[in-house]
């Protein structure tokens, strides 16, 4: 039976195979042996026709709650935020999205140049010199920036503060298993990175050190004292994680003088499937410009003179070095980097300062009503658009009953960390209304009694 | 001085960078309103933690933004464009109607950490595309996990490692890999901790398997094969391999990046692999998005599951929830459970197709990719000439000796409007040309495909400058890639 995707006839079948000498396709299968041929039908479902298949997968995804079927609070390094729809039509140029790797750079100028203004964002937004074309997520793009700093520094030990994403800490603790590094964690004070615990550890043994800005609790790392801290052993090096919007507002992590920014530009346009695809960033200082996993832009020149892009400083990367390149990553996230820059270059100069601080504001507001409302928040107000809040009951239990009530509650702390039983991570970002805030505080309180 | 002339009108050609469009005070965002009291919000910070000098990000219009990007597109090659033939990435096909499936808000918007009862659709899809991956190569466990083939292959060599770890053998350093292996398998090897050897091909283009012998030993903690291997040649003496390799005490990884040539005709699981990945990009159509996003998912032998990464998506009484009581896992490899979004799209593939179509599909590729075999034979060298599967190697030597190389010709290629193949790849052949067509290309693109490149061939001989230029019809000519590397420029700086 002829598929819709497969164009062959009966006729080119028969001219294709006389034209090869065999009288059936199987002659061409003839090299399998016996032993491991697979005779059998595969055990996957019937096909379905597009209207078919499209009407149970509709139904199968109605299942799912939603942020468009219901109002998040939820965040915990997944956000719901301001989705321009130009981003997405622009991602759905099929020569984008159905292009390889830019390998032939006369036919591939749209992508690469579309990558180069990817750099180009991301060192304006983290104040570093150099930034790569993504990487599969900040989870691992953190950890690899961290097996970066164990190879550059020659020494075998990290400082980890617990105060970091609990995924991006597990997806370290795997990642340091090749190279057998050791990852400290540094314990976690008033939801801050304990920086005595931080100075106890730090030895000329260590690589580097790890923070998030801002942290997985919200609050704002003090990262010049922790600069200041590392720069006391000399090779040691700052590797920074950091939600990308945040730096519409704070510092960036460059003007300190860190080493290493990553992180992940979800929070720009990318919507939250799940949990992926969404998209890592890396940057660093122009020092390690050759150390940087993944694939790089560069701008150079065609035979005629004309401004053009290339991937370039390749004999970092496993095609050439094979088992020396700097990492194995191959596929990287390059349609979400397009997808960010699509958002960047909608949100523009004045606009992600706009939308940083709107985070800001409406998060100090939810905060607020909550304590009006008896809750107790805690930290300090040093935070960006989430902070903690503590229940009397537990977290999962809360949240059963808000989704009833058409909320996405927010991440039970409980989960990670066992002195934060009933304990929930609220987010609040620049597209929840001041009526959604008062509403989901109400129900919180009712829920509370 | 007519030189300089020259040069400038050239330059006037530079095609504009969004940040050349850029002019203060326009905008081409619109956010929500404000409609909580205003705040103070500097008063919480130390003044150093505020930032001072805005980021120079381009402030354009909404229709500017439009124009610049569709006009980017334009200057991009997709499959949608036109043939693409490079091998080993099996650039197929990618149906519109997965586009629209993964858009849905049931599918798009839902976050990872909602209440599992409130994502059962979602983890259904993960379970049933685990399940059909699993009946497909034959594998008793998936994960889903794993972004992309590299990290694919990195995760299961860490299982690997746990598995001979679990054993108190801890001495198995080595992962073994052919010469014509791709370069993320020596990459991953290291990277998990292994010393990568090399195994050579024989003349037959296959692993030479006297060679392995030699190199196989109690060291070996696994031979990482791609079957059919970047060749287009199946393995004949996988049986034999997998003894050799297993009577060592290794296991045996399979690189699925082949496997659009043997769906419905083989499947690793039986072939003797412990572990296999798979890339959804290729075989099944998640599109390559310019690079990525990928997905590659893991799949592996009974004694092998305990080792999965975590958490492990599990069904029971018709309720799918994530378990994390893995004591033997490897970890975590990435945050959340894999690219879903590409998943779902695998998953909408898988559907389309079905049992018969999947078989199909591998017919097919290997169909086409033998005809354009046997039309190139006379007119290149055929280092092996024998049947191939899904793709195969020529080689551009006779060319070479009339001063074209494989790069010219993969040029010129461009003004025929085609994506050339791989070129020099795998590193075994000389002059290399890796032409893979996939199932979804007609007979009459194979055909004016096969004409180009012959047709180039006699330029080659009567003309070959015309190739030694190429290309002429693109938007720029041939790229300085040494003064790119020399002269790093990797950001715009504004001048």
């Amino acid at each position: 039976m002829q598929h819709r995707y497969i164009p062959m006839t009966e006729t080119d079948k028969k001219e294709m195979l006389d034209t090869v000498g065999v009288t059936s396709t199987d002659e061409l299968f003839a090299d399998i042996p016996e032993k491991v041929r697979f005779h059998g039908e595969l055990n996957v479902k019937p096909a379905k026709d597009e209207h078919e298949l499209t009407k149970e997968l509709t139904q199968l995804a109605a299942k799912n709650v939603n942020t468009k079927s219901h109002v998040s609070f939820l965040g915990a390094g997944v956000y719901d935020h301001y989705m321009p729809s130009v981003v997405d039509h622009m991602i759905s140029r099929s020569e984008f999205y159905t292009a390889y790797t830019p390998y032939q750079p006369e036919i591939s100028q749209g992508e690469l140049q579309a990558i180069f203004e990817f750099q180009t964002m991301i060192c304006e937004l983290t104040g570093m010199d150099v930034a790569n074309s993504s990487m599969y997520d900040g989870g691992t793009a953190l950890a690899e920036a961290v097996n970066l700093s164990a190879g550059q520094t020659k020494r075998s030990k990290v400082l980890v503060s617990k105060a970091i994403h609990p995924e991006s800490m597990d997806v370290i603790k795997t990642y340091t298993a090749g190279p057998d590094v050791e990852v400290v964690e540094i314990d976690v004070k008033d939801g801050l990175t304990d920086l005595d615990h931080l100075k106890a550890e730090l030895d000329d043994n260590t690589a580097s050190v790890v923070v998030q800005y801002p942290n997985f609790y919200g609050q704002i790392e003090p990262l010049k004292e922790v600069q200041e801290l590392v720069g006391e052993q000399k090779k040691t090096m700052t590797i920074v994680s950091s939600n990308p919007l945040a730096l519409g507002y704070l510092t960036p992590p460059g003007e300190f003088g860190v080493d290493i920014v990553v992180g992940d530009t979800q929070v720009f346009g990318i919507p939250a499937q799940f949990g992926g695809p969404h998209c890592g960033y890396f940057a660093t200082n122009k020092k390690l410009m050759r150390k940087v996993p993944g694939r790089l832009v560069g701008q150079t020149v065609d035979d005629d003179g004309r401004r053009g892009f290339v991937l370039t400083l390749q004999a970092r990367e496993q095609h050439i070095r094979r088992d020396k390149a700097t990492s194995n990553i191959c596929s990287n996230q390059a349609l979400n980097a397009l997808a960010t820059s699509v958002f960047l270059s909608v949100i523009g100069k004045r606009g992600i300062q706009e939308m940083a601080t709107k985070n800001m504001k409406k998060a100090r507001y939810a905060k607020k009503v909550l304590e009006d409302a008896g809750f107790e928040v805690l930290y300090s107000n040093r935070f960006f658009n989430e902070f903690v809040v503590k229940l009397d009951q537990d977290v999962n239990h809360v949240n059963n009953q808000l989704i009833d009530k058409g909320f996405i509650g927010g991440f039970d702390l409980g989960k990670v960390d066992g002195s934060l039983k009933n304990h929930m991570l609220i987010a609040v970002t620049e597209i929840r209304t001041k009526e959604e805030i008062d509403q989901f505080v109400k129900e919180l309180g009712d829920i509370h009694g | 001085m007519l030189k300089n002339w020259v040069i400038s009108m050239a330059k006037e050609k530079d095609f504009p960078l969004i940040f050349d469009m850029s002019k203060e005070g326009r905008k081409g965002y619109q956010l929500p309103e404000l409609d909580v009291p205003d705040v103070d919000l500097d008063a919480d910070f130390e003044d150093e933690y505020i930032r001072k000098e805005a980021p120079e990000l381009p402030e354009v219009s909404e229709l500017q933004i439009v124009r610049h990007y569709t006009a980017l597109s334009k200057r991009n090659h997709g499959i949608d464009s036109g043939f693409y033939p490079l091998g080993s990435c099996t650039m197929k096909y990618n149906p519109k109607v997965n586009e629209e499936i993964v858009r849905l808000p049931g599918f798009s918007f839902v976050h990872p950490y909602q209440a599992e009862e409130t994502a059962q659709g979602a983890m259904e899809l993960m379970y049933d595309l685990q399940t059909s991956l699993e009946n497909i190569t034959g594998m008793h466990q998936f994960t889903l996990q794993s972004a992309a083939g590299a990290q694919g292959e990195w995760a299961g060599l860490m299982m690997i490692r746990a598995y001979h770890e679990s054993n108190g053998d801890t001495e198995r350093t080595e992962v073994i890999v052919p010469d014509s292996a791709h370069g993320t398998n020596p990459a991953s090897a290291a990277v998990a901790g292994f010393k990568a050897v090399t195994v050579k091909t024989n003349d037959r283009g296959l692993v030479d398997l006297d060679d392995l012998k030699r190199v196989v030993s109690e060291k070996t903690a696994a031979l990482m094969l791609t079957n059919p291997n970047t060749l287009g040649l199946f393995e004949e003496e996988i049986i034999e391999m997998a003894e050799v390799v297993h009577g060592a005490g290794g296991r045996l990884y399979y690189d699925g990046a082949n496997l659009n040539a043997i769906m419905g005709y083989a499947r690793p699981g039986d072939m003797g692999f412990d572990v296999v990945h798979l890339n959804l990009h290729k075989t099944f159509t998640g599109p390559h998005g310019g690079g990525g996003p990928g997905s590659g998912p893991v799949g592996v032998t009974e004694e092998m599951a305990k080792f999965l990464p975590k958490p492990v998506l599990t069904k029971k009484d018709n309720q799918y929830t994530f378990d994390y009581n893995r004591p033997d896992s490897i970890g975590r490899i990435k945050p959340y459970y894999g690219n879903f979004g590409i998943n779902v799209r695998a998953y909408t593939y898988i559907r389309s197709m079905g049992p018969d179509g999947l078989k199909q599909v591998s017919e097919n590729a290997v169909l086409n990719a033998n005809y354009m075999m046997r039309r190139l034979q006379d007119e290149f060298e055929l280092p092996f000439d024998q049947h191939c599967k899904h793709e195969f190697v020529i080689s551009g030597k006779k060319q070479k000796k009339l001063g074209v190389r494989t790069l010219d010709i993969a040029k010129r290629l461009l003004d025929f409007g085609f994506h050339p193949p791989t070129i020099y790849f795998p590193l075994n052949v000389e002059e290399a040309m890796m032409v893979e067509p996939t199932e979804t290309e007609s007979k009459e693109t194979l055909d004016e495909f096969i004409d180009a490149l012959i047709s180039i061939s006699n330029e080659a001989k009567e003309d070959p400058e015309i190739v030694q230029d190429a290309p002429h019809t693109t938007v720029v000519s041939r790229m300085d890639e040494t003064l790119a590397a020399r002269k790093p420029v990797l950001k715009y700086e504004k001048e």
